[in-house]
């Protein structure tokens, strides 16, 4: 992909709303012994008030890289960034830790997969929700307190008074979850990122806490950016959808339009290799053969296309571009798109190696 | 659990003596002066070849289940019978020869790995503990062994675990498994830690290896749809007990437990249209150290009555080979027969 294409705005009903999030050509590079590893290679999308966005791919796609930088997260000596990411219009890549700092938890908050390590240990679960709300808000200590009994009581706790008092060790792993997330929303943010928020948690509760974030979402018109590798957690909880895949966005498209044809043959394996319910026991899974790339010296052309059943010679020697076809907000990047959809035409220069 | 056969499901006939038969297993933990039953009365019964699921959520008592089988946790109470022996009242060498022939493995296969052996000689570890083979022999085995889970033995040999990735480990692990020529697989929650493309591959993986060993499997996971796709007929645990076990076709397109249903409907599909749900189920399974009376599931179940606090249910068959343990279960309901008091 070439670091100069813009790409076309998603087009939304509420057109003259401004984005609440601009993600513009970002990379994030980390300096390794083996040479620069590129984790985020190019990615651009926009996020508007309300709205989910699901970011989808295997361990090592970038996709939890993509979250982190986008909320300034990563910073170090062996960390690069470039590109652009705006905030209801305010540059975050390159914002000084104190500006950093006034937006975490406050406008942007984030909810981790494993609720034991984002949580103290040894410190009260009220305490830990009320912390922030006298940092931020600049609550006293006994409003800081009724807000989080209050808050525990939103996302589903049961009474939450006495929970208020209990260490996250006396709590299930769903419950934990909860105390995160109301961490998260104490601030009312603009918006969460959750990252893998499921992962590790029981099918029925992964069920309660996904409606708890679309709940919550709706009551504050809140933004959220759900990143997953599960395509189940996505398909009915997003609006739309990034693939990404060897720290590149494979396909971006709204969440139906993703499901009813998809355009990238990666895409489309990650589905075929998910076994589904409705499919008879001993169902053949197609499996995706092969690993992924090598970040630091992946092959030449398109990532995918060593393990790619479709590929062709063009797809190991040229990248193929993020584009669209008929639908202007389906985008691919993919010389031999599915669906009957015409690829990108490679005598466009196009930033193969 | 009545002593009812479970079905024509599977490749064993159904006259044949099972594989492995458990009967009211439990396993107990003292917790100062209370008593946890992490396992309370299951009985199941897996014959020659089939795979057999065992599907729950987290705490349900599934991998202690698992555990107990292969008497890796001595259960409290009750039966195993493998290959015709008893094995709950062997003693300690006894055991040891009787275990061969049932292999088991986990789901993190990075720590079941010793990090400073060498891939060939983890493989290997078995045969050379019960002095199966050496020398050529030995090397034989464990090529073949490594070429079976789709690991190259010319370059995997000589490495060490963490050079290979989670599902490159899990291979290893299988071949380890697999070296002695167990009859019995027990799996748990062997994929839950991988990305959905590698667990496909070990998923196919577990398929071809079953029919070109004549293996039989007792595949332990929470996940659904992976239990479904893998399994013969399915147990489905709550709270130390099971509640439903059928053909796994029967059991996802008409489950006649309240619980069965509401874990399938819980379950995340990739497919948009399934939006707008409500949600399955509310709460958290109670705690094992004070489990509800009667019927374990009766305080999150829609349907429960005043009988369900009252009487636990027992297994009972609603159709061949389907059985379940509910006083009203869902579909082509049977009249529940009177319960003896227990």
């Amino acid at each position: 992909m070439t670091g100069a294409e813009r790409y076309p705005a998603v087009p939304t009903d509420a057109g003259a709303e401004p984005p609440l999030l601009e993600v513009e050509d970002l990379h994030t590079t980390f300096r390794t012994p083996g040479g620069p590893l590129r984790a985020v290679a190019g990615a651009s999308f926009t996020l508007r008030q309300g709205q989910t966005l699901g970011v989808v791919g295997e361990s090592g796609s970038g996709k939890t890289v993509l979250a982190r930088t986008v909320m300034g997260l990563l910073a170090g000596d062996n960390i690069e960034r470039n590109g652009s990411v705006r905030f209801e219009g305010q540059e975050l890549v390159g914002a000084s830790n104190k500006t950093l700092r006034s937006m975490w938890g406050d406008r942007i908050a984030m909810v981790f997969q494993d609720p034991m390590t984002s949580l103290n240990p040894v410190m009260r679960v009220g305490q830990q929700i009320a912390e922030p709300l006298r940092i931020h808000l600049g609550l006293d200590r006994a409003e800081a307190r009724a807000t989080a009994v209050s808050l525990l009581g939103q996302v589903g706790i049961p009474s939450p008074e006495e929970r208020a008092r209990a260490y996250p060790g006396q709590l299930s792993g769903g419950m934990r979850q909860r105390v995160v997330i109301a961490i998260a929303i104490a601030c009312a943010p603009r918006l969460l990122l959750a990252d893998e928020p499921t992962t590790g948690l029981d099918v029925t509760v992964q069920a309660q806490i996904l409606d708890l974030l679309a709940t919550l979402q709706d009551e504050r018109r809140m933004a959220m950016i759900l990143v997953t590798h599960d395509l189940g957690v996505v398909a009915t909880r997003t609006d739309e959808i990034i693939v990404m895949y060897a720290g590149r966005i494979v396909e971006r498209a709204p969440t139906p339009s993703l499901f009813a044809s998809m355009a990238m043959p990666y895409t489309e394996a990650l589905l075929g290799s998910t076994p589904r319910l409705a499919n008879p026991s001993h169902t053949r899974l197609a499996a995706i053969e092969g690993r992924p790339p090598d970040l630091v010296s992946p092959p030449p052309g398109c990532p995918f296309a060593p393990r790619c059943r479709y590929a062709q010679d063009l797809c190991r020697r040229a990248a193929p571009p993020l584009v669209a076809a008929e639908q202007p907000d389906h985008l691919f990047a993919c010389w031999f798109p599915l669906g009957g959809r015409v690829g990108p035409s490679p005598a466009e220069p196009v930033g193969a190696t | 659990m009545t002593a009812v056969d479970p079905g024509q499901a599977g490749t064993g006939a159904a006259t044949d003596p099972p594989l492995l038969s458990v009967e009211d297993l439990k396993v107990e933990y003292r917790r100062g002066h209370r008593v946890l039953q992490a396992v309370s009365g299951v009985s199941l019964s897996v014959r020659r070849g089939e795979t057999m699921g065992l599907v729950g959520e987290s705490g349900c008592g599934k991998s202690t289940t698992g555990r107990a089988i292969v008497q890796v946790e001595r259960p409290t109470s009750g039966s195993v019978v493998f290959e015709g022996t008893e094995l709950t009242s062997l003693g300690r060498a006894e055991l040891r020869r009787a275990r061969v022939g049932m292999q088991m493995i986990f789901q993190d296969p990075v720590s079941s790995l010793n990090p400073r052996r060498r891939v060939r000689d983890i493989v290997a570890e078995p045969l050379d503990i019960w002095g199966r083979a050496d020398g050529e022999e030995r090397q034989r085995i464990v090529h073949t062994m490594l070429e079976a889970v789709g690991l190259d033995p010319e370059s995997a040999g000589p490495r060490r675990p963490r050079e290979f990735s989670g599902g490159q480990c899990q291979r290893i692990s299988i071949a380890r498994a697999l070296v002695m020529e167990p009859k019995l697989l027990v799996c748990d929650e062997v994929v839950s830690a991988l990305d959905v493309s590698v667990q496909a591959q070990i998923l196919n993986l577990l398929e071809d290896l079953k029919s070109r060993y004549d293996l039989t499997l007792l595949f332990i996971a929470h996940d659904l749809a992976v239990v479904k796709n893998i399994s013969d007929r399915v147990a489905v645990m709550y709270l130390g007990k099971l509640c439903e076990v059928a053909p796994s076709e029967t059991l996802y397109r008409a489950p006649a437990h309240h619980y069965t249903k509401a874990l399938l409907a819980s379950a995340l599909e990739p497919d948009p249209s399934a939006a707008g749900r409500p949600p399955a189920l509310q709460g958290e399974p109670p705690s094992p150290l004070n489990p509800p009376s009667g019927c374990r599931f009766r305080t999150r179940c829609p349907r429960a009555e005043d009988r369900c606090a009252a009487e636990e249910p027992l297994m009972r068959e609603v159709a061949p080979g389907h059985t379940v343990a509910c006083h009203f279960p869902l579909a082509g309901a049977v009249a529940p027969p009177v319960a003896p008091a227990s």
